[in-house]
């Protein structure tokens, strides 16, 4: 086993990198007149969504992510907000996951999930750029070309083409996390970030319904070097579609995970008052992953689960 | 056990059979299920085989014992070792110990993993010390001197040691590469 001192001192250029990053991207939104802020990561309800577990804290929870919050201030008048917080997943460790990571979320007010991804791509060059690297970038062994646009591809086009079923059609949950992890991703371009849109309805989490195809949710996910990096939305303004989706969540996290998770009811009552907006979530470790070369989120991180 | 508490070297029994967990991945799309991919070394014949499993899934844990023994000899195409202090005996079948048997001296001690009271697997010394028995030997007439040449070892492994290693020498092995470390004894 490699010593304390010995891995720090390794990963101190990562590290370094790592923090030039923060800069960037805190440099790159004040520049679009975003706000940075700052909501609690301690939290007394979470959004219940079936596959994220968070960690209990007393009888409140660790923040999953700081979305229900930063979309109360934008409820509340806030027009262009952005935040790195920390955000905790009970169970979520492998060579991409730690169970505390560093999340970046940023809203826009008057935007719908096609001017996100912009938003997305834009950052990544600019960060890649600022760090001196050119639009080719080697991740892992691979020459990724990052120049814009990156490519677009459906959900049920990309199922289609690689795993020979339409998911919208017919939704099957175990069969699409399956699938898109065995044959979806891999399908991907490898020189290439691939954006992957429209998610079927049954997925829609906090999205909203494509307007001329209720069958699908403008929701859209970014992959680079077969890494997830950032989901973006049209956020859902229909306070009673929310409450639905959440009610069915919960029932099933239930079932499944045997965890009892509340409404999130203030939230639910600012919905009304949400201008229409996109959203992202980036993971900052898998951005550093990638601008770093590293294999894994140990390499960018001082202390993981395992360390601390 | 619950799947997520599945790590590298967990004994499972799947099927009734043993398995070692050679490598596990976890993966999972931000808003779907998590997956755990397990390849698997089948502790009775040393066969690989790849699993996936998901959240939630329960997996059963083989329980295991393990005690140190002295390796006697070869039978046919099992291996007899014995505790030393019982002198009970355990017999393992050549197709189990994979490429261990390379590095296996008649007299060592070795750590023997146990279900019930069917030895299943063994654990090397990291470090062995073997003699060679066959090398090429180094042209003097050759213009270009090789970094390396192949030597055999008394146990018959094949291995790439310095030009200056010769028959009778004992050289320093890594069990867990199976690389040369260094020359421990030369022949007089």
């Amino acid at each position: 086993m490699e010593n304390e001192q010995r891995r720090l001192i390794r990963l101190k250029p990562n590290l370094q990198r790592r923090a030039s990053i923060c800069e960037f991207i805190r440099a790159f939104f004040k520049e679009k007149g975003f706000l940075e802020v700052e909501t609690p990561i301690r939290v007394p309800v979470v959004a219940p969504e079936l596959h994220i577990t968070p960690f209990e804290s007393e009888t409140w929870f660790l923040s999953t992510s700081p979305e229900l919050h930063m979309k109360r201030m934008l409820a509340a008048g806030y027009e262009r907000l952005f935040q790195m917080s920390h955000s905790f997943r009970r169970d979520e460790r492998g060579r991409w996951h730690n169970p505390e990571f560093t999340m970046l979320e940023w809203y826009r007010t008057g935007a719908d999930y096609r001017q996100m991804i912009q938003d997305i791509e834009q950052l990544v060059v600019t960060l890649a750029g600022e760090l001196g690297l050119n639009t080719t970038i080697k991740y892992r062994g691979q020459d990724i070309d990052i120049s814009l646009p990156w490519p677009r591809i459906t959900v049920r086009d990309a199922f289609l083409d690689a795993a020979g079923w339409d998911p919208v059609a017919k939704p099957d949950s175990l069969r699409f996390d399956t699938d898109l992890i065995a044959k979806v991703l891999p399908s991907f371009a490898p020189g290439r970030p691939t954006v992957l849109i429209d998610y079927p309805s049954a997925m829609a989490a906090l999205a909203r319904l494509k307007p001329d195809d209720a069958g699908v949710a403008e929701r859209a996910e970014v992959f680079i070097g077969g890494l997830e990096l950032a989901n973006t939305y049209s956020e859902l303004r229909d306070a009673r579609e929310q409450e639905r989706r959440f009610q069915e969540a919960i029932e099933q996290i239930r079932k499944e995970y045997g965890q009892q998770i509340a409404m999130p009811q203030q939230f639910l009552e600012s919905i009304a008052h949400l201008p229409e907006c996109g959203g992202v979530a980036l993971g900052i470790d898998r951005l550093v992953m990638f601008l770093c070369n590293a294999d894994s989120i140990d390499e960018v991180t001082a202390f993981t689960v395992d360390t601390v | 056990m619950d799947i997520q508490d599945v790590h590298k070297n967990t004994k499972l029994l799947v099927d009734g059979t043993p398995y070692n967990v050679e490598e596990a991945e976890f993966m999972k799309p931000g808003k779907g299920r998590a997956i755990y991919r397990l390849r698997l070394r089948n502790l009775l014949n040393g066969t690989i085989a790849d699993r996936t499993y998901h959240s939630g899934d329960k997996v059963d844990e083989a329980h295991t014992t393990s005690q140190e023994e002295q390796y006697l000899y070869k039978e046919g195409e099992q291996y007899v070792f014995m505790n030393t202090e019982t002198f009970e005996q355990h017999l393992i079948d050549e197709a189990q110990l994979e490429n261990k048997t390379g590095f296996l001296k008649e007299g060592m001690i070795v750590t023997i993993l146990m279900m019930g009271d069917k030895p299943i697997d063994i654990t090397l010394p990291i470090f062995v010390e073997l003699k060679v028995v066959e090398s090429e030997t180094t042209t003097k007439t050759a213009t270009i001197t090789p970094q390396t040449k192949s030597a055999t070892l008394e146990t018959g492994y094949n291995i790439e040691v310095p030009p200056f290693v010769k028959e009778g020498d004992i050289i320093k092995v890594d069990t867990r590469s199976g690389t040369y470390v260094e020359r421990v004894g030369t022949r007089k």
